[in-house]
């Protein structure tokens, strides 16, 4: 008789096939996608590069003089807009997670993920209609008694159209995004590192800061990222609240803003033809690399801070 | 832009259960003609847009048949499908270059030349919302000097000079333009540059020329910041103006108000075009009329097609579509739905004659 030894790896039933296939799949299609939308932009923009640069609406010298404001007010916007979302979404993420009575921190996060439900043309309508007119006073103030700062320098804008005023729309708009992974990351705290701070004599304000943010602070990073995503690649807002000019300026609250480069996608896709719709798409080209160089850092401090997270 | 998509679907449908509803009851606005059937497509002016909409639904009301596309696409971008053989006509606020012309037309019979006719004539206003002021005159040289930031006052006396007794407030000037590549910036500029060349120096094209003054998205988003800011002045259709008070420009010695009728009057009065012939009946807006019965802030816009069709079946649609938008009933539509201004009967007998010879 012999005895058949058995093999010392697992026998693969047809489901772990199936859902490894699966897997793999849809592994592959993020990648097939991400490829095909980069091949669809390298292909469409090389007319752009290569052609005589006069031919380009507005006549720049070269096509890095005519995307250089787009890429400048795009990165300026979405840099505003993370300056004031991140420090409203951490606070609301710590006071759910970790002050609030559980049923109002509930309540409030259901809120919070509703705000991300609202699609960007209502808030580019309310940004247009109510706080463009309403913040008026505000700049005006602002620029009659601070105007010798470089940010606020007069002119005025009359209408409140300024890239101060999209960075906080799209500031409302990413805060729910930043805010719901914050949360999540928060609650994944170890219970005991948090007890061990108590239990040493911290307060409540000193255990967030010994365990919560360190434990978080990857978790919050990559939350920064994905809302600056979200406002580098906001266009409908921008389109309908910002009073664009081709210039590149810092100015908070003047009728000259920079465009950004989706924003201006949309507003001259509708009318461009020949050479300009390539112009167009090669833009989008530089909002890609834009993201992909912003994204790719962000990897890179969330690696290097592992280490040292209390995540291991 | 989905947005804009949606708002495009949703005033087509609105259009068409308006027109539908109100044929029921009342005559067919276009005339039936017999056993019209097929499909037409047009592509072109975004201008002409919310005409189109209006003159397609009432046209197939009338013919149940036929099925007419217009896809507002912008003005180059439907003379080059046009050119290219991508449509059966094109809608166009400026007229065809020699240069495309000579080029040819694929959808046309070769030899058999081209046709290009104005359909749409939309006057361009001067809005303005400035505290205390309810009337404003305006010369081309102040309008110039203001839309490219020389003058940055209400107070300003060159402004003044124009309007005795009205008191103006010591305020900063918003300017309004364009953000989006416009037949309409165009055709403000060409006015500004061919009145006050010396102040304004660029040549006329659809995007505005200045970085100066505030920008906006599209004709309701001049009016919509021209309306919610303070101490601002725009342009944008007359149409659109709303309640907001428009400035009268300067037309030889008397500041004239825009009216559909000036409007028209500048049109028929206005010399041809570089490429005008027997079926182009392109002009050359005179701009720098002195007529006080003229409005010379215009915007025309065109219908350009062929004289002879390849597809010999498509050429009697054409000619039943352009015939109905180019006629007085087609006109009345245009001026209740889009605001246009309807054009003279001489001009509209005469676009009538060439539009019946197509084949």
């Amino acid at each position: 008789m012999t005895t058949v030894t058995p093999s010392p790896r697992a026998k693969l039933r047809p489901a772990d096939r199936i859902f490894s296939g699966a897997t793999v799949i849809a592994g592959s299609i993020i990648l097939a996608a991400l490829a095909a939308v980069a091949i669809f932009l390298l292909a469409q923009s090389v007319p752009a590069l290569v052609v005589d640069p006069a031919e380009l609406k507005g006549s720049p010298s070269s096509f890095w003089e005519y995307v250089a404001p787009l890429a400048f007010g795009t990165v300026w916007s979405a840099f505003l807009a993370l300056l004031m979302a991140l420090p409203i979404s951490l606070g609301i993420a710590l006071f759910i997670s970790h002050y609030a009575p559980r049923r109002v921190a509930q309540t409030l996060g259901y809120i919070i993920d509703l705000l991300a439900a609202v699609p960007s043309v209502v808030f580019g309508l309310w940004g247009i209609k109510i706080l463009a007119p309403a913040i008026v006073p505000l700049y005006t103030w602002l620029v009659d008694n601070a105007g010798w700062f470089p940010l606020f320098s007069p002119p005025v804008s009359g209408t409140g159209r300024t890239i101060l005023t999209v960075a906080i729309v799209l500031a409302v708009m990413i805060i729910p995004i930043i805010t719901a992974i914050c949360r999540e990351v928060f609650l994944q705290t170890p219970v005991l590192h948090e007890e061990a701070a108590l239990a040493l004599g911290a307060t409540r304000w000193e255990m967030i800061q010994m365990a919560v943010l360190p434990f978080g602070r990857p978790g919050i990073i990559s939350a920064a990222m994905l809302g600056l995503g979200r406002a580098l690649g906001e266009t409908m807002v921008v389109a309908m609240v910002l009073s664009p000019a081709v210039l590149i300026t810092f100015v908070l609250t003047g009728s000259q803003n920079s465009p950004t480069i989706a924003g201006n996608i949309a507003l001259n896709f509708p009318e461009a033809y020949g050479v300009n719709v390539n112009a167009l798409i090669a833009t989008g080209l530089i909002l890609f690399i834009i993201t992909l160089i912003i994204n790719s850092v962000a990897r890179f401090v969330i690696n290097r801070r592992k280490a040292f997270s209390g995540a291991n | 832009m989905n947005f804009k998509r949606l708002g495009t679907i949703g005033a087509i449908a609105i259009a068409g259960s308006i027109v539908l509803s109100s044929c029921a009851a009342n005559e067919a606005p276009a005339e039936p003609t017999a056993s019209l059937s097929g499909t037409l497509v047009g592509a072109g002016s975004s201008a002409q847009g919310s005409a189109q909409e209006a003159w397609i639904a009432a046209f197939q009301t009338a013919n149940p048949d036929v099925n007419i596309t217009y896809d507002p696409t912008g003005s180059g971008a439907g003379r080059e499908t046009f050119i290219g053989g991508g449509s059966d006509f094109a809608g166009s606020d400026s007229a065809l270059k020699q240069e495309e012309i000579d080029g040819g037309f694929a959808a046309c019979v070769p030899g058999t030349g081209y046709i290009q006719v104005p359909d749409y004539i939309s006057p361009i206003a001067v809005i303005f919302n400035v505290d205390g002021v309810d009337k404003l005159n305006l010369d081309a040289a102040t309008l110039a000097k203001i839309f490219k930031g020389d003058i940055t006052s209400w107070d300003d006396p060159a402004i003044a000079a124009l309007n005795a007794g009205t008191t103006f407030p010591s305020a900063a000037i918003t300017a309004v333009h364009r953000s989006d590549d416009s037949g309409t910036t165009k055709n403000f500029a060409d006015y500004l540059f061919q009145n006050a060349p010396d102040v304004w120096t660029e040549k006329p094209a659809d995007p505005f020329p200045y970085a100066t003054g505030e920008a906006a998205q599209g004709t309701s988003g001049v009016v919509g910041a021209v309306t919610n800011g303070t101490n601002t002045i725009g342009y944008a259709d007359a149409s659109k103006a709303g309640a907001l008070g428009t400035a009268a420009i300067k037309v030889g010695d008397t500041f004239v108000n825009y009216t559909a009728e000036a409007a028209a009057a500048v049109v028929a009065d206005s010399p041809a075009g570089a490429t005008a012939g027997a079926t182009d009946l392109s002009i050359s807006i005179n701009r720098t009329t002195t007529d006080p019965t003229h409005y010379p802030l215009v915007l025309v816009s065109y219908l350009i097609a062929c004289n002879e069709y390849v597809k010999a079946d498509v050429a009697p649609l054409v000619a039943a579509y352009l015939g109905y938008v180019t006629s007085a009933d087609g006109q009345a539509e245009a001026a209740a739905s889009a605001g246009a201004a309807p054009m003279s009967a001489a001009l509209s007998d005469k676009i009538a004659a060439i539009i019946s010879a197509i084949k």
